[in-house]
């Protein structure tokens, strides 16, 4: 009863999707006044649209948590053994509640604008609810006639056939929804795109409500990223954090456009200038978490994560994908010329250097695309195999992202409108001897490779910066400090989120660069054997069996020995799972917050000896850590007063709002 | 500024960025694709000792062993084939959790002067029902699986003879 009362629901939320786009559309074309009744009725349908999406996803997630295996996706995805918090993540580690999930993101997000949004003008946000709705007519159509999740099964098999093991695992039951919060927070943006499109209008008051809406989803998608590559360091058990997958692109090239957007919907808030530049990137960001989604869920693209492979599904999706961006990029070759820009600037000010940041980042994602459909089109035209590995986007990113941090650094420091180059340089000379320093010394005492110098370089570089904006603001040693710390309250919190979040991508880079002089060894060893990683001397003291509630594995342990004494141990795993027969490897990880020591065990042979790979991974930790950074910058900014939602009308801004 | 010259300036800008976006690129793809090769493809035609390659098909059965090279690591060798020919691939390292005799897999890696196959790398997916798509085409195009059935059997394919149509 409960899953045929979720499929139900669903339908209706389709319904009133559908109710949505039509009414809120029509209402909006009408005129404010005319169609006053239409428009009124949007927000109430997207509401209870958003309701019966959760209804529907509640009732899934409940045949799930009884384990209702009358229901053919539960039998799939799940098994009486399974802890109760792998069976209630398992409703969306799977195609079909994956689906769901997306929708009750989406249904969420426009409940959320229909709510919050009054202060938006009335057209406006009925446009928005209703490229919204149309959209959720897409996706619930596509779940309702390809994929649907309450599908039954007869006869009812007496258990399921299990959870995938490499997705039991809490990095991974949290790394799906906030991915997906990532990719639908784009939908607002696009939405917001397409309606200033059809308004015809784009001013100042329309980025600052943009704004919030794509830093929230860029927070969401960052997480969700570092969520998924940490999962990848320690549960793949390769020691690496990013294999440059057709999936993990997937989900970066959307994040590269948010970050760009980000940027520049700042320059139209400011500024009014970039407008049109800045709706394309709207849409071009959300076309690009639509090709993600059609990329994991068709399985046209070889990829470790290739879970649902349907050719039917991958010709709705691409049906889909189609009509969405050539109806949208159809609307904007259309209305985009009306816009007029505004804002004039000089090439070198704070909007060029947000320009250049912008065709830095877009040149990344287009070569990240290049590089990811380039095999696709290589097999459906050449028909040759191809694979793009991780050479040609080592060699192809790199020299893009040098420049971009090394210009990261100095924008923030240049003013609005005209700036002097020479001014914000030599505010940053400190900066610049402490790196200078720091390199001599890292090629003297360290390494000479070229790359990891580079990216620790440019790292400290970026943090260097940051922290001299923040001194130069709070005018540190300028002022006594008490005048320091009350001018540090002062600051917009739009302006200390973007310190933040800056320092913390140098954070974030120097653990990649900390990748480069890694080193690693594979060895086989026999109990009682010992052999050496970095500073430290490892002592294999052989394998014992472990049982966990639905695996039994072998685990190895490794006693870490360091000076002579021995400081710690590694249990490194491999279970097998039997009902999926599939086995996993977990890796132990030692870390002290700036390395990270990483042991893995493979097979044994038959006189007794194990394969033990190590790693010691230097600064390793401090990806993670700088991606949390990044997010916690996001949402500090998102604090700010100016964006607060209920914040005395100013919504009929016409005059820029002054620089900071 | 006026806005002519301003405009200029970012069609410069935006030129230089797709100019080094595609300088970079097509030097890249130069030295870095990494093409696809089936046992069968490879007998047919002769590839350049250090060009690195994949190579994919199942393991066969009873062909694993495993011994300690010259460096004292671990070394894996075992044969890969599509049904009509077959390659024997060595392998330093730990091998995925889903590697084992009749299971599809696709190696990395370089042909050797005596005409094996060093991998660097061996991927075998996620899920034992998977089969990677290349290996699926080079047994198709091999004659030893129609699309839509299920792989055969590791136990027949040593065994199996090339259908005399297809």
């Amino acid at each position: 009863m409960i899953p045929e009362l979720g499929h139900f629901a669903l339908v209706l939320a389709l319904l009133l999707a559908a109710a949505q786009a039509a009414t809120t559309l029509a209402g909006a074309q009408l005129g404010e006044r005319r169609g006053a009744l239409l428009i009124a009725a949007g927000p109430p349908t997207a509401i209870g649209g958003a309701a019966f999406v959760g209804l529907s996803f509640g009732c899934l997630m409940w045949s799930y948590a009884v384990s209702d295996f009358s229901v053919a996706n539960v039998v799939r995805n799940s098994h009486s053994l399974k802890p109760m918090l792998y069976k209630l993540t398992g409703t969306w580690g799977n195609h079909e509640g994956s689906m769901v999930l997306w929708i009750l993101i989406l249904g969420l997000c426009s409940a959320a604008v229909a709510g919050f949004g009054t202060n938006l003008p009335a057209t406006l946000r009925a446009r928005v609810l209703g490229v919204l709705g149309l959209v959720s007519v897409g996706f619930l159509l596509f779940t309702i006639l390809t994929s649907n999740p309450f599908e039954r099964v007869w006869p009812i098999p007496e258990d399921g056939t299990d959870l995938n093991p490499l997705l039991q695992d809490p990095g991974l039951a949290f790394h799906p929804p906030f991915l997906y919060l990532g990719y639908v927070g784009t939908a607002v943006a696009f939405a917001f795109a397409c309606a200033a499109l059809i308004e015809g209008r784009v001013d100042a008051a329309w980025g600052r409500w943009v704004r919030p809406w794509t830093l929230a989803a860029w927070c969401a998608l960052t997480l969700g990223i570092a969520l998924g590559s940490w999962w990848a360091y320690y549960e793949l058990g390769w020691g690496g954090f990013w294999f440059w997958d057709p999936v993990e692109n997937a989900s970066l090239m959307p994040w590269l456009l948010a970050t760009a957007l980000l940027h520049s919907a700042i320059v139209v808030e400011k500024r009014e200038a970039l407008k049109v530049w800045t709706i394309l990137l709207a849409i071009l960001t959300f076309s690009l978490s639509l090709l993600g989604t059609f990329l994991v869920r068709s399985g046209v693209l070889n990829s470790v994560h290739a879970f649902a492979n349907d050719p039917d599904r991958g010709v709705f999706i691409l049906i889909l994908l189609a009509l969405t961006v050539g109806g949208s990029l159809t609307l904007f070759a259309w209305r985009a010329p009306a816009m007029v820009p505004q804002g004039v600037f000089a090439p070198l000010s704070r909007e060029g250097a947000l320009v250049l940041n912008n065709l830095l980042l877009a040149t990344l994602c287009a070569v990240v695309f290049v590089g990811t459909l380039y095999p696709l089109f290589a097999d459906l035209i050449l028909g040759a195999k191809i694979t793009v590995g991780p050479p040609f986007f080592n060699a192809t990113t790199f020299p893009l992202f040098i420049p971009l941090m090394v210009a990261m650094a100095v924008g923030p420091l240049l003013p609005w409108k005209r700036a002097d180059l020479w001014a914000a340089l030599a505010r940053l000379r400190l900066a610049f001897a402490v790196v200078a320093v720091f390199a001599v010394v890292y090629i003297a005492a360290v390494d000479r490779a070229l790359l990891p110098l580079a990216g620790f370089a440019v790292a400290l570089w970026v943090v260097l910066a940051a922290a001299t904006d923040l001194a130069d603001r709070i005018k540190l040693g300028a002022v006594p400090l008490g005048d320091s710390w009350r001018r540090l309250r002062g600051l917009p919190r739009g302006a200390i989120g973007g310190i933040i979040a800056h320092a913390a991508v140098g954070i974030c880079v120097a653990g990649i660069a900390g990748k480069g002089i890694a080193p690693e060894r594979i060895t086989l060893l026999k109990p009682g054997e010992t052999t050496t990683i970095a500073a430290y001397t490892i002592r294999f003291e052989g394998t014992s069996p472990v049982t966990g509630p639905n695996w039994t594995g072998t685990e190895g342990r490794l006693v870490v020995i360091r000076d002579g004494r021995e400081i710690g141990a590694l249990a490194p795993q491999r279970r097998f799972y039997p009902v999926a027969r599939m086995s996993t490897t977990e890796a132990a990880i030692r870390t002290s917050g700036v390395a990270d020591l990483y042991g893995v065990i493979g097979e044994s042979t038959e006189d007794g000896a194990t394969v033990v790979r190590l790693h010691f991974n230097p600064l390793a930790p401090w990806i993670w850590v700088g991606a949390v950074l990044m997010a916690l910058g996001g949402v500090v900014s998102l604090s700010d007063r100016r964006l607060r939602v209920g914040v005395p009308a100013r919504r009929r801004a016409a005059v820029p709002v002054a620089a900071e | 500024m006026s806005r002519k010259k301003r405009r200029l300036w970012i069609l410069l800008l935006c030129g230089l960025g797709l100019g080094t976006a595609t300088a970079l690129t097509l030097t890249a793809f130069e030295d870095s694709l990494v093409f696809f090769f089936s046992p069968s493809d490879l007998a047919a035609r002769s590839i350049p000792p250090d060009r690195p390659f994949r190579v994919g098909g199942l393991v066969e059965v009873g062909s694993i062993t495993r011994s300690t090279n010259a460096e004292g690591r671990m070394e894996t060798a075992f044969v890969v084939t599509d049904g009509a020919r077959s390659l024997r691939v060595t392998y330093t390292g730990i091998l995925p959790d889903l590697f084992r005799e009749g299971q599809g897999v696709v190696a990395e890696g370089r042909l050797r002067p005596d005409g094996s196959f060093a991998a660097s790398s061996v991927l075998a997916r996620h899920d034992e029902t998977y089969m990677p798509p290349e290996v699926a085409d080079a047994l198709r195009r091999a004659g030893h699986w129609q699309a839509g059935q299920p792989p055969p059997p590791p136990a027949l394919w040593n065994t199996l003879a090339a259908p005399a149509t297809n």
